[in-house]
């Protein structure tokens, strides 16, 4: 049921396309640190706050969330904003695509038949690299201003100089792990 | 609701879709990609970067496409070190943070730790933005927000004068799905690691 390269790739370009066309290149990474933000503003409502003063009107003592004239600031405060729509749209988007094609079994929905040939059963040990895995991917994509959406597909297809640097180091990095990691059932 | 969110909505539900449907949310195809035992998502990727530079730059060529929807990110050296540290992790789970969301909204439970990892990796660059700016890893190079070539109606630098950005990616866009094109199936293992 997966579509081969040309149907796929032609699909997934007109995609990124249509995005353009009508309101800016894709990008995901960004609304991880947008839900940080609304779950901490949440416990501690002082984490966003109104500045007339801020150029987009609201301001954070975090920096992070405060940069840009307080650009996160603002979307943490009103999420209901082009690019977080964006991602829950994504999410549900996948989940009719998922149920259309029957869904994954039950083996799958653990880990992948590629990582049991090679670590085994653990489910435990699976979580745990995912777990890892999910911090160093996103402290990697804020550190570097974006994602596989954001940079490598966006970027590239924009000839951004920033998407071949991280281009360049992201499979600088994940070709050696994934072929030293996976070995078997090649 | 706003048109805007409208198109979040439209858009943001075809990208979904669409990454479902090339199999970009199995953390499987996406290891033997990067082992290089079944190049079937590299090949589409491939092909999706050229159709939608093709399609871009013909665009904004013809006027059809608003320069001013470009987004072109900040070169700095972080971005290579964050590619380093998203490369490793996508190599050890399967999963990037488009993909994650994707891969658990299709029932997989790795992904939702993969996901929980991701909003504490992401809270943790928040609490130590103000000391890696201090660094200067996040000063610009390159010009900063440059492309290849210069872009007409953008203000964007170029590091290639002389030649029009627009045939720059128009270019670019046939490299890359002629390299689609002849890119192998797979480079280890046989053909039936589907």
């Amino acid at each position: 049921m997966i579509l081969n390269w040309r149907s796929g790739g032609i699909l997934l370009g007109a995609v990124f396309f249509l995005a353009v066309l009508l309101v800016k290149p894709i990008g995901v990474s960004t609304q991880f640190v947008i839900f940080d933000g609304i779950l901490w503003d949440a416990i501690n409502p002082d984490i966003v706050v109104l500045d007339e003063n801020a150029k987009k009107g609201y301001s954070s003592p975090n920096a992070y969330l405060n940069k840009s004239g307080g650009k996160y600031a603002k979307n943490v405060a009103n999420p209901l904003n082009y690019s977080f729509v964006f991602v829950i749209a994504m999410i549900a988007g996948a989940a009719i695509s998922g149920l259309m094609r029957g869904g994954v079994s039950k083996e799958e929905k653990q880990m992948p038949e590629v990582w049991r040939k090679n670590f085994g059963d653990s489910t435990v040990k699976r979580y745990a690299a995912a777990f890892f895995a999910g911090f160093i991917v996103l402290f990697g994509a804020r550190l570097a201003g974006g994602c596989t959406s954001g940079h490598m597909m966006s970027g590239m297809m924009q000839t951004s100089i920033s998407g071949y640097i991280f281009t360049a180091g992201a499979f600088l990095a994940a070709f050696p792990i994934a072929l030293m990691m996976f070995k078997k059932g090649r | 609701m706003s048109l805007s969110v409208i198109l979040a909505i439209v858009i943001g539900g075809a990208f979904g879709f669409t990454l479902d449907r090339v199999g970009a949310t199995n953390p499987g195809f996406i290891i033997r990609m990067l082992n290089l035992t079944n190049l079937h998502l590299m090949k589409t990727i491939m092909l999706a970067i050229g159709t939608a530079s093709l399609l871009m730059f013909g665009g904004l060529l013809l006027g059809l496409v608003d320069p001013g929807h470009m987004s072109v990110k900040t070169a700095y050296s972080g971005v290579f070190v964050g590619g380093l540290l998203l490369g490793a992790g996508f190599a050890i789970s399967g999963f990037c943070p488009g993909t994650s969301l994707t891969a658990a909204a299709t029932g997989r439970k790795d992904a939702l730790f993969f996901i929980l990892g991701g909003l504490f990796g992401a809270a943790a660059y928040m609490g130590v933005y103000a000391g890696i700016k201090a660094t200067g890893l996040l000063d610009k190079i390159a010009g900063g927000k440059s492309t290849l070539g210069p872009v007409g109606g953008t203000k964007y630098p170029s590091v290639i004068d002389g030649m029009s950005g627009e045939l720059i990616g128009i270019l670019l866009g046939v490299i890359f799905i002629a390299v689609a094109m002849v890119a192998p199936a797979h480079v280890f293992g046989s053909k039936d690691h589907s």
